[in-house]
């Protein structure tokens, strides 16, 4: 605050008023706090430092072998210098489109590389999260499917995505219904049945799911489409460099967070969620989303655009309440994209999926483990089952400094592996789990 | 300096690297053995360049970007601060970026700790009992509260409760909240000032009324003088207060929201606690209650224990979870660092000062802008566009020419009691001498709808790139690099 008291006085005086303390002559002096906040004294930059450094030595960073749907990749330095560009991250929502290309593009950029990765043709500047951008998903499908209220989750997603989801519908009046998973994939016989009811909106499934799996999707399109509901599925962005598509398996919408994209874990956020959708959906999509044009000279230029679908035109008529997006993630994304390229992208996850698979089959040669579900295909992510204490083990992998696998309980225990992991990493993880 | 107009995938050419990766040492080509059917067919068409390339497209692109750090931005509702710097650097450290969120808690109790005092800081300043700090944004913020308005009232068997109370100039996002919530969204009339008209709301305050939403000060920047008065006959018709807190700048060191009977509000941390709008986001929109309400909160919440360490509960009367896990932890550092560095000794001018810029700038301009309403405004104040409409000049129209002076242009067409609305607020970070070149700006700005209207009508005349087609833009929508190439 750069107020000197001769300022001050010159503002008074120009308002016409004797004190600041005049400027809330109308608020009731009983709501007028005149008491000191309960927080601490004013520190000054070294004395607040010290204060994080403090906080930050009661956290561990440890070797992560842990998903979960948030995954310990690695991101090149480039991207959090870009990022901390000022003219990016001190700028608001680009209302302005004059002053704001380069927002403007970047997410241009980020709506043309995720609909690269998930293969739809639409994508907008991003959400909250993932699993934010799966409630967004429901909705969009139940706005499209008139008149009927109900969506189909597998219950292979992950649990954190089926809780918001179920959040969002329980309030909105959408009936939502987990349908129970077969040997740790989406069981479409039962999908099938629900279907048959005649009141299905939408469909929602994973792809890797919870468990690491790369689900089959085969016939499920057309099985949908026939029952006159829609299809959804929630991909890993990063794994999509290598996967089916949610376009190639023939879903309406494509969602998921992405975190993977090379973002830092941050104790859980900020993180970005995507949507994709076909074109026949593009209305009924939330968000903002940003266009190509050109300007009085014919110039090429990028701008908000739809603007008629948002919440500040429709209010209450809206169908999302969203107003932001994760615009500086989005941008994180873009760089993060950018630098590892067609061949980045697919090396990350050879090195993801050849690691886990190593660790894998240690973990099954030694007797000590078994697979959870034999014969399921996984990229960098899979459950194993033991029957030694899941507990004692990740507390002792604790006090080696590494994240253990998730505990998933019944013995059963969920390892990933990213780029970020070496042999030897893996090595000591396998000697420890065995000693 | 020369115009830069390419997208990273002009930029691309086949073979390139902009990375490098370790060694693969997995004598197992695990991928090649997955099933085929699984993979993809045609590959991504993602851009190959190399670090160079990025780093100087980025750089450009960065150049044609407005922000607080290039100039003043006055945007109204926005609360457009300074970021400090320190703030940036802190949320960076390792020691915090690189925790998964399910990391076990006696591994990650100093985010816990932070979260924690972050969560009691708000409370104190709010003058309320508890707050999630799980939610994304202001807009999630709004949901997630009403969503506790209404857990509380299915709680307590009362399932008729379905209508929230919307003034007619709330923000956009606040009815289209309720909407989400699955509430039916009833409005009551401003009077001229922007205030609720408190004979209006009589009537509608019935036993199938959750609650009503309100801002104080309202989107006029004036203060709802009758505010004990409304959250009494609420209160007594059975409803609960939801403070919508985008306006809550101007109260820091003032007032608190619990004090004036909100029993729920929402804190804006990219707006009152200047975390960077990072072009759009992430923000954050921490949600805070009475005591009563705190049980219903979303999970994950986190407690302090009798040991002094902290943990990860969960609440079976909770709403349920509105977030992956516990929220945009990566913003909330910067706004404990900034709440630290204010300390109890400076947050108390956070508002005066913010109130004392925007009365400044309304009382400098008012001879040449409409001012619609008389009296002293707080954080920000709303012009009805120019006073001499003979000239033809719109609100648009000097908005478009502040960009040409290097300024930020206010908010415009909101609030929509005006016709003409122009919504300015300074915030408590800029100096008098800021304010001066502002003010003589929109002085000349004036002037020159006089001398030279269609000038100004055809701004902005000096921005890199002028007036854009924003109707072929919406008819034929191009969005993405694969369609523009065609």
């Amino acid at each position: 605050m750069p107020h000197t008291e001769e300022d001050i006085r010159v503002m008074l005086d120009k308002i016409g008023v004797a004190s600041i303390d005049d400027l809330y002559a109308d608020v009731p002096a009983e709501v007028i706090y005149r008491k000191e906040y309960d927080i601490p004294s004013a520190m000054s930059e070294i004395e607040l430092r010290k204060h994080f450094e403090e906080l930050g030595a009661k956290n561990r960073r440890l070797t992560c072998f842990a998903g979960g749907g948030v995954y310990d990749h690695y991101s090149p330095s480039t991207v959090a210098h870009l990022l901390a560009r000022s003219e990016f991250y001190t700028a608001y929502t680009p209302y302005q489109p004059e002053i704001s290309q380069g927002t403007l593009t970047y997410i241009f950029e980020y709506q043309s590389i995720i609909s690269e990765l998930t293969g739809m043709e639409a994508t907008n500047a991003s959400m909250y999260d993932g699993a934010t951008a799966t409630a967004e998903a429901m909705f969009m499908m139940v706005a499209s499917a008139k008149k009927r209220n109900r969506v189909l989750l597998s219950a292979t997603l992950h649990d954190h995505v089926i809780n918001v989801v179920k959040t969002y519908g329980k309030f909105h009046g959408v009936e939502v219904t987990v349908v129970a998973e077969k040997d740790g994939v989406s069981d479409f016989e039962a999908i099938k049945s629900e279907l048959a009811k005649g009141d299905v909106a939408g469909v929602i499934v994973p792809t890797p799911n919870k468990y690491g799996i790369i689900e089959d999707y085969t016939g499920w399109a057309d099985a949908i489409h026939a029952a006159k509901a829609y299809f959804a599925i929630n991909a890993d962005p990063s794994a999509l460099a290598v996967l089916r598509t949610p376009a190639e398996w023939g879903a309406d919408v494509a969602c998921g967070d992405g975190q993977t994209l090379g973002m830092p874990m941050s104790f859980g956020g900020p993180y970005l969620g995507y949507i994709s959708c076909a074109k026949g959906m593009l209305r009924k999509m939330p968000g903002r989303v940003v266009g190509a044009t050109t300007d009085a000279d014919g110039k090429r230029a990028f701008v908000l655009t739809l603007q008629a679908r948002e919440q500040h035109i429709r209010r209450e008529k809206a169908t999302s309440n969203i107003c932001s997006n994760q615009s500086l993630m989005a941008l994180y994304a873009t760089i993060y994209v950018a630098l590892m390229g067609k061949q980045g992208m697919r090396e990350v996850n050879r090195l993801a999926c050849d690691g886990a698979h190593y660790l894998y089959n240690r973990l099954i040669e030694s007797g000590k483990f078994t697979p959870a579900f034999p014969g399921k295909p996984f990229l960098k992510e899979f459950v194993v089952k033991t029957a030694l204490d899941v507990k004692a083990l990740n507390e002792r992998l604790l006090e080696n400094g590494i994240m253990g696998g998730l505990d998933l309980g019944n013995g059963m225990i969920e390892f990933a592996v990213t780029e970020k992991r070496t042999k030897e990493e893996i090595d000591n993880l396998i000697t420890l789990l065995l000693a | 300096m020369k115009y830069y107009d390419k997208l990273i995938f002009e930029l691309s050419r086949p073979g390139r690297k902009g990375y490098e990766l370790p060694e693969n040492k997995y004598a197992h080509d695990a991928m090649a053995e997955l099933p085929a059917g699984v993979m993809r067919g045609a590959e991504a068409e993602l851009p190959e360049v190399s670090e160079l390339d990025v780093v100087r497209h980025y750089t450009n692109l960065s150049m044609k970007n407005f922000g607080v750090d290039t100039g003043f931005y006055p945007l109204g509702s926005c609360t457009m601060k300074y970021n400090p710097k320190i703030n940036e650097e802190l949320a960076g450290m390792p020691a915090f970026t690189q925790i998964h969120p399910l990391q076990d808690e006696k591994s990650a109790q100093g985010a816990l700790e932070l979260y924690y005092n972050l969560q009691q800081a708000l409370a104190n300043i709010a003058g309320l009992y508890e707050f999630t700090l799980n939610p994304y944004a202001g807009a999630h913020g709004e949901l997630t509260g009403l969503l506790v308005m209404r857990q509380y009232h299915l709680a307590n068997g009362d399932t008729k409760r379905t209508k929230v109370i919307v003034p007619n100039s709330a923000h956009g996002t606040n009815p289209a909240s309720a909407m989400v919530a699955g509430l039916e969204v009833v409005e009551v009339k401003s009077k001229p000032n922007g205030s609720i008209d408190v004979e209006d709301l009589k009537p509608l305050l019935d036993d199938t009324v959750a609650g009503i939403m309100m801002t104080n000060p309202n989107t006029l920047g004036m203060f709802e003088t009758e505010i004990m008065e409304i959250a009494k006959l609420v209160h007594e018709a059975g409803g609960l207060l939801y403070y919508d807190g985008a306006n809550l700048n101007p109260l820091l060191g003032k007032v608190r929201p619990g004090d004036m009977g909100f029993d729920i509000m929402h804190i804006n941390l990219h707006k009152t606690f200047s975390t960077p709008h990072g072009g759009g986001g992430p923000g954050s929109g921490p949600v805070g209650v009475v005591e009563k309400l705190a049980k219903f909160l979303p999970n994950p919440r986190v407690k302090k224990n009798a040991d002094g360490s902290f943990s990860i509960i969960s609440d079976d009367e909770s709403l349920g979870s509105i977030s992956s896990f516990l929220g945009n932890f990566g913003v909330m550092m910067k706004a404990y660092a900034y709440i630290l560095t204010l300390g109890k000794e400076n947050i108390k001018n956070v508002g005066p000062l913010a109130t004392l810029n925007a009365n400044y700038i309304k009382e400098s301009l008012k001879d040449d802008y409409l001012l619609p309403i008389e009296g002293v405004c707080k954080h920000e104040f709303v012009f009805d566009g120019l006073k001499d409409k003979s000239t033809g000049v719109t609100t648009l129209n000097v908005a478009k020419r502040l960009l040409d002076y290097g300024f930020h242009a206010p908010t415009i067409y909101f609030p929509l009691l005006f016709h003409e609305s122009m919504m300015i607020e300074p915030t408590e970070t800029e100096s008098l001498e800021t304010l001066d070149e502002f003010i003589a700006v929109m002085h000349k700005v004036a002037e020159e709808s006089r001398t030279m209207p269609d000038e100004v009508k055809n701004a902005p005349l000096t921005t890199i790139v002028r007036k854009l087609d924003e109707t072929t833009a919406a008819k034929n929508p191009v969005l993405t690099y694969r369609q523009l190439k065609g």
